[in-house]
C-alpha cells in the first residue's frame, strides 16, 4: 500500500478536471431534458379520461421504482435489439434520455404539486374574467405555481448531479471514469478518486447553500400569502 | 317593459344525489337590482355560480341576453354548450368573490388591466386608463403599483370590484362580498357597491346577508329556502312585510 503523495495528486488533478465539462454538461442536459419532459408528464396526467390517467400514472410508477441504473443500461444495450422500433444511441445520448427520464417523473410530481397548491378561487376568478384555459394556463396559475417550486427543482439538480456518475457504466467519460482510468494506468486510486470527491463537495456544496437561501426566500414569499388568506377567513371565525 | 337579460327556467342542481335547486325561475331585467336572502344551503351561491359558468346546471335553461348558456345548436340538434360558446356568452356577466381572488402575483393596477387587455384586446395605454379611472373611483387610485398582499380586506374587496366592473358586464354578481371582512370594513364596501347601483344601467345579483343594505339597494329581493324560491317581491315587500313563517323567523336572527 502506498501513502498519499502529492506529486500524484497534481499530475492527476488536470486529467482528471478534463472529465468536469462532461459530467456538468450531462448534467445540465439531463436536468433540461427533466424539465421539460416533466411538463409532459403533468399535462398527460391532467387528461380528464380515466384510462389515460391510469395508464400515465402507472407508466409513472414504474420508472420511478426501477433503479436508474437498470434504465440506462436497457436503453443503451437493449433497446437497440429491440425489433422495429429500437436503434442505438451513443452514450451521451443514452444517459440524457435515461436519467432524463428517470427524473422526470420526479420533476412531474413537483410540477403537479406546484399547481395543485394554487388556489381553485383563482381558477374562478380567471373564468369569471373570461380568460381562454391557455390565458388562464400562462398569466394566471403558472406564474404562481412555478415559484414556490423552485427549491425543489433546484434539489433535483443537484442530486441528478450526484447521479450522473452512473453514465460512466455506459462509457461517458466524466471526472469518475477519469479518474478510474488514471487510477487503472497508474495503480493510484486514492488521489484521482479524492478529486472528484472533492469536485463534487466543490460543486455541490454551494449550490446546496444557495438553493436553502432560496428556499427561504420562496417561504416568506408565502408567508406573504398566507396573510392575504388569513385576512380573508376572519370574518369567518 | 324591456326584455330580460337574464332568465333562468326550471333550472334544478344536483351535488350527486343532494338536490340544492329544485326548479329556480327567474327574471333580470336590465338594470334591475336584485337581492338574494336564504339560510345558509339553501343554494343562493350554487344560482349565482350557475350564471357565471362555475357551476353546471342539472336541468333547465339560463338564457342571458337571448342566449341559451349552457346549451349550443350544433348539425340542427341542441347540445351541450363547449368552451367556445360559453366564452362567447359569459363576457357579458361579472362576478365579485366572498374572498377575492386577486391575482397575488400582479399588482393592483395590473389585477385590473389584465383582462382588458388579454381577454378585450384594448391597447395598453387605453386599458391603463380605464383601469385607473376605475380604482380611483372606488378609492384605490393611491395604491396601484402595491400588491394585494399589502391591502386589508376592505381595500382587497374594492379592487376586486374594480377589476369586475372595468370588463362592463350587463350583469354584475356579488357572492355575501362583505362576510369575509373585519366588521369595520364592510361599510367601505357596502358604499361602493351603493355608488355603482345609483350609476345605473347594470344590472345585479346580490347575495347577501345585510337586510338593510337591501332594501336599501335592490329593486326585488328573492327569500331562497331549501332550494326553491319560497317568497320574492319588492325588498320592502319581503323584509318587512312578509306573513311567510320560515322568512320571518330567517329574518329574525338579523334583527335584534
Ligand atoms: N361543489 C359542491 N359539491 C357538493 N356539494 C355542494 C357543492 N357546492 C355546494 N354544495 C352544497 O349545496 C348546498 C347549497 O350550497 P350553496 O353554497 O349554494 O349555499 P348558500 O345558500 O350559498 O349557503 P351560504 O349562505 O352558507 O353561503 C349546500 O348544502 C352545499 O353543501
Ligand atoms: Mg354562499
Amino acid at each position: 500500500m502506498n501513502n498519499w503523495n502529492w506529486d500524484t495528486f497534481f499530475e492527476a488533478f488536470p486529467l482528471v478536471l478534463e472529465g468536469i465539462w462532461i459530467t456538468i454538461g450531462l448534467t445540465v442536459a439531463c436536468y433540461l431534458f427533466a424539465l421539460l419532459f416533466g411538463f409532459v408528464w403533468t399535462f398527460l396526467r391532467r387528461i380528464p379520461i380515466k384510462p389515460i390517467n391510469w395508464l400515465v400514472t402507472w407508466v409513472m410508477e414504474f420508472i420511478r421504482s426501477t433503479p436508474p441504473l437498470v434504465q440506462l443500461f436497457f436503453i443503451f444495450y437493449a433497446w437497440p435489439m429491440v425489433p422495429v422500433v429500437g436503434f442505438a444511441m451513443d452514450p451521451f445520448t443514452s444517459a440524457v434520455l435515461g436519467l432524463g427520464l428517470h427524473f422526470s417523473t420526479y420533476i412531474g410530481e413537483v410540477y403537479r404539486s406546484g399547481i395543485d397548491a394554487v388556489d381553485k378561487g383563482q381558477w374562478e376568478a380567471s373564468t369569471a374574467l373570461n380568460f381562454s384555459t391557455r390565458q388562464k394556463w400562462t398569466k394566471i396559475i403558472i406564474p404562481q405555481a412555478i415559484p414556490p417550486t423552485i427549491p425543489m427543482l433546484g434539489n433535483y439538480l443537484i442530486i441528478m448531479f450526484k447521479e450522473v456518475p452512473l453514465a460512466s457504466t455506459i462509457g461517458v467519460v466524466g471526472i469518475l471514469q477519469m479518474a478510474n482510468n488514471y487510477g487503472a494506468q497508474n495503480w493510484a486510486y486514492l488521489e484521482p478518486l479524492t478529486i472528484v470527491a472533492i469536485l463534487f463537495l466543490i460543486l455541490s456544496y454551494p449550490s446546496a447553500i444557495l438553493i436553502k437561501k432560496l428556499e427561504v426566500k420562496m417561504n416568506t414569499r408565502f408567508d406573504k400569502k398566507a396573510v392575504v388568506n388569513s385576512s380573508s377567513s376572519k370574518g369567518a371565525v | 317593459m324591456s326584455e330580460p337579460i337574464v332568465t333562468f327556467q326550471d333550472v334544478h342542481k344536483s351535488f350527486g344525489d343532494v338536490k340544492v335547486l329544485k326548479g329556480i325561475d327567474l327574471e333580470v331585467k336590465p338594470a334591475e337590482k336584485i337581492a338574494i336572502i336564504g339560510p345558509s344551503g339553501s343554494g343562493k351561491t350554487t344560482i349565482i355560480r350557475m350564471l357565471m359558468t362555475l357551476e353546471e346546471p342539472t336541468a333547465g335553461d339560463i338564457i342571458v341576453d337571448g342566449n341559451n348558456l349552457w346549451k349550443m345548436e350544433k348539425n340542427g340538434k341542441t347540445v351541450d354548450a363547449n368552451d367556445k360558446h360559453l366564452r362567447a356568452i359569459r363576457g357579458d356577466i361579472g362576478m365579485v368573490f366572498q374572498h377575492f381572488n386577486l391575482f397575488p402575483h400582479m399588482t393592483i393596477l395590473e389585477n385590473c388591466m389584465t383582462a382588458i387587455i388579454h381577454v378585450k384586446g384594448e391597447n395598453k395605454e387605453k386599458a391603463k386608463k380605464h383601469s385607473i379611472e376605475m380604482l380611483e373611483k372606488v378609492g384605490l387610485g393611491d395604491k396601484l403599483d402595491n400588491y394585494p398582499s399589502q391591502l386589508s380586506g376592505g381595500q382587497k374587496q374594492r379592487v376586486a370590484m374594480a377589476r369586475a366592473l372595468v370588463m362592463r358586464p350587463k350583469v354584475m354578481l356579488f357572492d355575501e362580498v362583505t362576510s369575509a371582512l373585519d366588521p369595520e370594513l364592510v361599510g367601505e364596501v357596502l358604499e361602493v357597491i351603493r355608488g355603482i347601483a345609483k350609476d345605473g344601467e347594470m344590472a345585479m345579483i346580490l347575495v347577501t346577508h345585510e337586510m338593510d343594505f337591501a332594501l336599501d339597494v335592490a329593486d326585488k329581493v328573492l327569500f331562497l329556502d331549501e332550494g326553491v324560491i319560497a317568497e320574492q317581491g319588492s325588498a320592502s315587500q319581503v323584509i318587512e312585510h312578509s306573513k311567510n313563517e320560515r322568512l320571518q323567523s330567517f329574518l329574525k336572527r338579523f334583527r335584534s
